[in-house]
């Protein structure tokens, strides 16, 4: 007997009505033939729809984040269809796995290399806190050699959490100050960590 | 006729007599202790000799037994022979205030990198050795992490106290 085979001969027209998520506008005023807002309402929105994230990925986390961008849960959704693997083109540096300590230097290179404006997220309890390997060996959390913006609890943690994790970023980025760089608080962070 | 470990163990006592001691077979594998000044006498024999061919050094690592005084630390070598597929364990005691064993470098090639290792966790000074330095801990640690002396934990956490994390 012939196996069934299906062709796609008649597809369904995709139905695009109502069936793309768009952003919602940034608060302005509006009027016959003009929209009037803030220049960094709009930057910000631009920012967090189109974030680049790099992925620095050393163990298990890392696996739960290849599921992540895969077509399941897709993380091109949020505007980051784009990975990047090189730390000057990107903007959320995404550490996923245990850190030892030898390591902790190239995370920090890794980081500096990267251009302001710039973001980190620490995915899983390894890089979080250290996690089970609380040993001679291991980097005790991340934040240790660099400034972190969202931890993302778990062992490892679901991509829906990553995904849960990445939208704290955007939140974060689109709502931050522009100029973030330029005030005392971040000078002093930086300085925190040795960084210029 | 195949190797057997009667049969090394006779030639290594014709040839050193009571030098070695401590003669074992845990699981069928030879074990038996040299004194560390011979270490690489008796490891040159292994390999030299016609009949034995010891010449692929499997393993090299060290023991910190604590309670032993005057021979805390033992280097133990898992030797092969790829012809017999024959092994053997040769173990070397030394005291921790001076913990000096001639390397096995220019014998094994395998021992360079294996002896960075013992020498890395366990600080033995691998005397003769052409690069001895840190092979897998951060080149900024200050001892020798596999000592019984030293807990396994990270001791630059505070937030983690006994009460929670057993420690």
């Amino acid at each position: 007997m012939a196996r069934p085979v299906r062709f796609n001969v008649h597809p369904i027209k995709a139905d695009i009505k109502d069936n793309i998520s768009l952003v919602n506008m940034p608060e302005g005023y509006t009027g016959e033939g003009f929209f009037a807002t803030q220049l960094s309402s709009v930057v910000g929105l631009a920012r967090k729809n189109s974030l680049w994230p790099m992925p620095f990925a050393t163990s298990c986390c890392g696996i739960e984040f290849m599921a992540t961008m895969a077509s399941h849960y897709d993380l091109a959704r949020f505007g980051a269809e784009r990975l990047g693997f090189s730390p000057r083109q990107c903007d959320l540096l995404m550490v996923m796995g245990t850190i030892a300590k030898k390591m902790g230097p190239i995370v920090k290179q890794v980081y500096l290399q990267m251009a302001e404006p710039r973001w980190v997220m620490a995915v899983g309890a390894c890089a979080s806190s250290g996690g089970i390997f609380d040993t001679y060996s291991v980097l005790q959390g991340i934040d240790q050699v660099v400034p972190v913006d969202v931890y993302v609890p778990g062992c490892p943690p679901r991509p829906e959490a990553i995904l849960d994790g990445f939208m704290r970023i955007q939140d974060l980025v689109g709502a931050e100050s522009l100029r973030r760089r330029n005030s005392e608080q971040y000078k002093g962070l930086l300085q925190g960590y040795g960084i210029q | 006729m195949a190797l057997t470990n009667e049969t090394i163990k006779e030639r290594l006592i014709a040839k050193f007599g009571d030098q070695l001691s401590h003669f074992e077979e845990p699981y069928g594998l030879l074990t038996f202790e040299a004194p560390k000044e011979a270490n690489l006498k008796v490891m040159q024999f292994l390999f030299d000799d016609e009949e034995l061919r010891f010449q692929f050094l499997t393993d090299l690592t060290a023991v910190h037994y604590p309670d032993q005084a005057g021979r805390e630390l033992a280097v133990v070598y898992h030797l092969h022979n790829l012809t017999d597929n024959i092994r053997l364990r040769l173990k070397v005691f030394t005291a921790i205030d001076q913990p000096d064993i001639f390397t096995a470098t220019q014998l094994y090639s395998s021992a360079n990198w294996m002896e960075r290792e013992t020498y890395d966790f366990f600080g033995i000074n691998f005397v003769g050795h052409p690069n001895l330095k840190r092979i897998l801990n951060v080149d900024e640690m200050e001892y020798f992490p596999l000592r019984k002396e030293f807990p396994l934990e990270d001791q630059t956490r505070i937030d983690k106290d006994d009460a929670m994390f057993g420690r």
